[in-house]
C-alpha cells in the first residue's frame, strides 16, 4: 500500500541523525505564535496544520525545514478560506 | 468503549484518501488494548474544518516489534505502542 | 546598527543570514495582522509562552517523584493534575501521560508522523526529534537509534517505543541513578536531562565526591 510522504515510520533512512542543538530563529518562533494566534481565533486547527503539511508535494517536503512546512501549510489553509487572496503573500514579498 | 485492555485487535488495512492518524507500518497488524483513554475529536474530519464531532473513543495499543517488521533488530519482547482510534480497530480475539 | 546618512526606514525584512521563508514569515504575519484575522499582541504573548517552555519543568515533575513514591503514584495516573500541585500546568490539551522506565522497561517516544512532543513540560523539540531518519527509525531500529545516542540497552530490557499519533504526549520518567541517596529535590532535578525524558538517554550521574 502506498505511504503519503510524511508517513515516516520504518521509511528506508540511512541517513544518520544529525544531534546538532539548533535555538529556534525569530521567523521559526514567529511562525508557531502564527499557529497558535490562528488556533487561537479559530482561523486554523492542528488538523488542518497537519493536513495542510501533508498536502505538500513530495520532493518539496523532504527538502523542506520544519518550519517551512509549516509555512506553506498556513499559507494553504488561509488562501482556501479565503483570508489571503492566491497569490497575495507572493505581491507582497515583491516576487 | 468497545475494547479493553488486554483484548486482541488488528488494525484495518486500508487506504484511507485523506488526513489520518494510523502510520501505514501497523495497517493489517494485531496488537493488544494497553490503554482505553477518553474520546477526541475526530482528526480525520476536523483537517477539513468540520467540528470533529461526534469524539472517538482513542486507545494505546501495543503491538510485539517481530509482529510488526518482518527483520526487526532488536530484542524480542521490545514492544511498540500507538495511540489509535477505535473505528481504526477490529477484535482479532 | 550602523550610522546612515539618508533618513530612509530600514528594511525590516531583509537579513543575510536567513532562508527566504524568514521573509515571507513577517510579510505573512503583516498581512494577517493587516486583515485583522490576529493582532501582534497575540503572536507576542504565544512567542513569550514558546520562550518560557523549558525542560526544568519536565526535570521538577520527574524530580519529586523520585523522592515522594505517593506522589510519583499520582504523577502516573494523572500528569496535569500532578504538574498542578508544582504550579505547572500542561493544560487539558493535549493530554499529557508519564510513563515509567524501570529495571526492566525503557520507554523511547517518537512522532513518525509529524513531531508531537510535551512541549507545555519540556519546550520546543530538539531539531533531531523532528528529523526524518528519527522519524524512520525509532520505530524500526530504536535499538539502532539508542547506540546512535550512545546508549546501550540490554536484550532483557523491554524496549517500549510510544509512537504519538493521536491527543495523548508522553512524558518519560528516566530511572533514578544509583548513588544519589540524600540529594536534594533540585539536585536530582539537574540531573534529569530532557533527552532522557524523551527516552534517548540516560540521567545524567551524579558528580563525584571529593
Amino acid at each position: 500500500m502506498e505511504r503519503s510522504v510524511h508517513d515516516r515510520g520504518g521509511w528506508p533512512d540511512d541517513a544518520p541523525i544529525d544531534r546538532s542543538e539548533h535555538e529556534l530563529a525569530d521567523w521559526e518562533l514567529l511562525i508557531d505564535a502564527l499557529v497558535g494566534a490562528l488556533g487561537g481565533h479559530r482561523l486554523m486547527n492542528v488538523d488542518e496544520l497537519r493536513r495542510g503539511i501533508e498536502s505538500m508535494p513530495p520532493d518539496q517536503y523532504e527538502r523542506a525545514s520544519y518550519y517551512e512546512r509549516w509555512l506553506f501549510s498556513i499559507e494553504a489553509n488561509m488562501t482556501e478560506k479565503g483570508v489571503l487572496a492566491p497569490g497575495e503573500l507572493d505581491t507582497r514579498i515583491g516576487g | 468503549m468497545t475494547y479493553h485492555p488486554g483484548q486482541r485487535v488488528r488494525v484495518a488495512d486500508r487506504a484511507h484518501d485523506g488526513h489520518h492518524r494510523t502510520p501505514g507500518y501497523v495497517k493489517g497488524k494485531t496488537g493488544t488494548v494497553e490503554r482505553a483513554y477518553a474520546s477526541f475529536t475526530n482528526p480525520e474530519t476536523r483537517a477539513y474544518g468540520d467540528d470533529g464531532l461526534p469524539q472517538q473513543p482513542l486507545y494505546l495499543v501495543g503491538f510485539a516489534q517481530r509482529d510488526v517488521w518482518p527483520d526487526y533488530p532488536g530484542a524480542s519482547r521490545d514492544r511498540i505502542y500507538l495511540d489509535l482510534f477505535e473505528h481504526w480497530l477490529e477484535d482479532a480475539e | 546598527m550602523s550610522e546612515h546618512e539618508h533618513d530612509h526606514p530600514h528594511d525590516p525584512i531583509g537579513n543575510g543570514d536567513e532562508p527566504p521563508a524568514a521573509a515571507r514569515a513577517r510579510a505573512l504575519e503583516l498581512l494577517l495582522i493587516e486583515k485583522g484575522a490576529i493582532s501582534r499582541d497575540d503572536v507576542r504573548k504565544r512567542i513569550d509562552w514558546l520562550v518560557s517552555r523549558s525542560p526544568a519543568d519536565g526535570a521538577r515533575l520527574v524530580a519529586r517523584a523520585w523522592v515522594d513514591r505517593d506522589f510519583r503514584q499520582r504523577l502516573l495516573s494523572d500528569a496535569r493534575s500532578a504538574a498542578l500541585e508544582l504550579g505547572l500546568d500542561p493544560g487539558p490539551s493535549p493530554v499529557v501521560v508519564a510513563v515509567e522506565n524501570t529495571d526492566d522497561v525503557h520507554h523511547m517516544v517518537v512522532c513518525t508522523l509529524c513531531s508531537c512532543y510535551p512541549r507545555a513540560l519540556l519546550g520546543p523539540p530538539p531539531a533531531w526529534y523532528k528529523s526524518l531518519p528519527y522519524r524512520s527509525r525509532a520505530v524500526s531500529d530504536p535499538r539502532g537509534v539508542l547506540d546512535e545516542f550512545g546508549v546501550e540497552l540490554g536484550d532483557d530490557v523491554e524496549l517500549r517505543v510510544l509512537d504519538s499519533t493521536a491527543d495523548i504526549r508522553y512524558l518519560v520518567m528516566p530511572r533514578r541513578p544509583a548513588g544519589t541517596e540524600g540529594m536534594s529535590e533540585d539536585e536530582l532535578a539537574a540531573l534529569i536531562t530532557r533527552d532522557s525524558m524523551i527516552g534517548v538517554a540516560q540521567p545524567a550521574a551524579p558528580a563525584p565526591i571529593g
